[in-house]
């Protein structure tokens, strides 16, 4: 109403997004080592379960074995899916249920610095989870080369894009209930449309350019050549598409918590 | 303390509006607190205190208005303002997931203080709160009472100039409240400035120096508890009781009081002091009525002023 410039405003970034980043760091520090293991068996089974299963049918994926080819897609997949559910269920229940950014805001932080602080803590948790696939296929041999750890700034891209997705959700959900059609009418089609489970070729033509504007299709085009050994044909395009994403997606979550809470 | 009216106001509210979709939550309201002062917003349900809370400490864009909190103009230096500002509000939001010493340690961060500074703190805030010994108590073995004294130490954690009381005492069993009376004023003592909102009017009149009554939107008195009963309602109030007092108030009472409010099977007599004695002598012939003598005090000032319709 009255107060229209301040709410589209620019996002402003401050180090006191640090504090609020730092209290959920150290909730998550008393449960790391069940957090952890909990963000590792799901991605796991399932790439066990199908590569070796589905993977004993097959002929090689994309020039590699199939248990190769799905763990870099697993990559990013838990990345996402991690970044998600930080920013759905857990931010939710920070800000509506426990009330946990109503108390900070009573301190002297804006809520741009509550949300950013957020915003960077799912990317972290998200990060960790990345990282634990990524060594776990490490030590199994599925990774070729040093190449690999250029993949840890892209899972913390990945993480940032899908942790500001998700905090658009957040905010405008009105219970947990909310967060199952964004899992089912969104996540789930882009996890099959993004090449995590076969390449993005053997799709129709119109469902290709589809997958050609989702994050996770873009995440996995610059994991998967450098898990293989190879640099990323394009790299400079599916960086800028993760970044624009992210950044856009973060600003319109703070637009809409705004609303939301500074009403 | 001195230094009463030596200052410029802790916090200055004037000309204050807050709207919600086209409904005027608070519709022009000023009040001004002098340092060390107790001052008290009063209202029914959905009178506009939270909002003017809100408002307040910036956490929402008034429609018309100027705040000046601790010196800081409101909405524009809010943040800067809330650093010289502790916060109780209405709703417990401690942090579940935290030890006590935890959720003090943590919050001391927003405030940018170390935490070797909030840690050497801690004691005598638990202390303060009569929490002495329990940094390492979890938050789900804590007691009503016991979580809303650690709100108020939270809220300390910053040493604040004014406290922001957002109904402090809801919920809370007799002698938790008068406990968290007690601290308050200890509080007061210190020198703090307490902006208070109730709904209680025994709190607001142990309380408060000056206090505010709210009622949509609209301060519809303000001043001295003391005062306003003197100057807003009859200094005695006789309580009648029994199925037959309404009709004796409508029959019978009117020449025996100045002001006859009937609530159910009760009947309030508002008198002056010299109309007690044969108000009383009238109702002794009436066994079948029970009485109560009381004088004046500030919830009788308070329904007069909001009426006794529920407001939820």
């Amino acid at each position: 109403m009255t107060n229209l410039p301040t709410q589209y405003a620019l996002p402003s970034f401050s180090w006191r997004a640090i504090a609020v980043w730092r209290r959920n760091f150290l909730v998550w520090r008393k449960l790391a080592i069940p957090s952890v293991l909990g963000n590792l068996a799901d991605p796991m089974i399932y790439l066990f379960g199908l590569g070796y299963g589905l993977g004993g049918l097959l002929p090689q994926v994309g020039g590699v074995s199939y248990i190769v080819f799905l763990a870099s897609g697993t990559v990013c997949a838990s990345t996402m899916n991690a970044a998600s559910f930080e920013s759905l269920y857990s931010a939710f229940s920070r800000m509506h249920v426990q009330k946990t950014w109503e108390a900070i805001l009573n301190a002297p932080v804006a809520l741009d610095d509550v949300l950013s602080g957020e915003w960077l803590w799912a990317a972290s948790k998200a990060t960790l989870s990345g990282l634990a696939i990524l060594l776990v296929i490490t030590a199994l041999g599925f990774v070729a080369s040093p190449l690999a750890l250029w993949t840890i700034p892209v899972i913390f891209l990945t993480g940032l894009t899908f942790a500001a997705l998700g905090l658009i959700v957040t905010a405008l959900a009105p219970s947990y209930d909310f967060f199952m059609y964004y899992f089912t009418l969104l996540m789930t089609p882009m996890v099959l449309l993004s090449g995590v489970f076969f390449p993005v070729e053997q799709l129709p033509a119109a469902f290709q350019t589809v997958a050609a504007a989702l994050p996770l299709a873009h995440s996995v085009r610059l994991v998967r050549p450098l898990l293989l050994g190879e640099l990323p044909t394009h790299a400079i395009m599916h960086l800028s598409v993760l970044l624009a994403i992210a950044l856009t997606a973060y600003w319109v979550a703070l637009i809409l918590t705004r609303r939301r809470l500074l009403n | 303390m001195a230094t009463l009216t030596s200052q410029a106001p802790v916090l200055s509210v004037a000309g204050l509006r807050k709207s919600y979709a086209g409904r005027e939550v608070v519709a022009g309201v000023s009040f001004n607190l002098a340092r060390g002062e107790c001052y008290g917003l009063l209202g029914p349900n959905g009178a506009g205190k939270t909002t003017a809370l809100r408002c307040c400490l910036g956490l929402t864009t008034p429609g018309a208005g100027d705040i000046t909190l601790v010196g800081e103009p409101v909405p524009q230096r809010a943040r800067e303002a809330r650093m010289k500002v502790g916060v109780v509000p209405q709703f417990d939001n401690l942090d579940p997931d935290f030890t006590v010493a935890e959720n003090l340690r943590v919050f001391g961060r927003y405030f940018g203080l170390a935490d070797a500074e909030t840690r050497r703190r801690i004691p005598q805030l638990l202390d303060f709160a009569g929490l002495a010994g329990k940094e390492q108590a979890r938050l789900q073995t804590l007691s009503g009472g016991m979580k809303r004294r650690l709100t108020l130490a939270r809220a300390l954690v910053n040493d604040p100039e004014l406290l922001l009381l957002d109904e402090p005492t809801t919920g809370l069993d007799p002698q938790a409240r008068h406990l968290i009376w007690e601290r308050l004023k200890h509080l007061l003592q210190q020198g703090k400035t307490i902006l208070l909102t109730t709904h209680f009017m025994d709190e607001a009149e142990r309380l408060c120096h000056r206090l505010a009554i709210l009622d949509e939107g609209h301060i519809v008195a303000q001043g001295a508890p003391r005062e306003l009963i003197a100057s807003q309602i009859e200094p005695q109030v006789v309580e009648v009781y029994g199925e037959d007092a309404p009709a004796w108030a409508a029959s019978a009472a009117q020449p025996y009081a100045k002001r006859i409010e009937v609530s159910g099977e009760t009947v309030f007599c508002y008198v002056d002091d010299g109309q007690v004695i044969p108000l009383l002598a009238q109702l002794a012939n009436l066994p079948q009525l029970r009485t109560l003598h009381r004088p004046a005090n500030l919830e009788d000032v308070f329904l007069k002023l909001t009426g006794r319709e529920l407001r939820d």
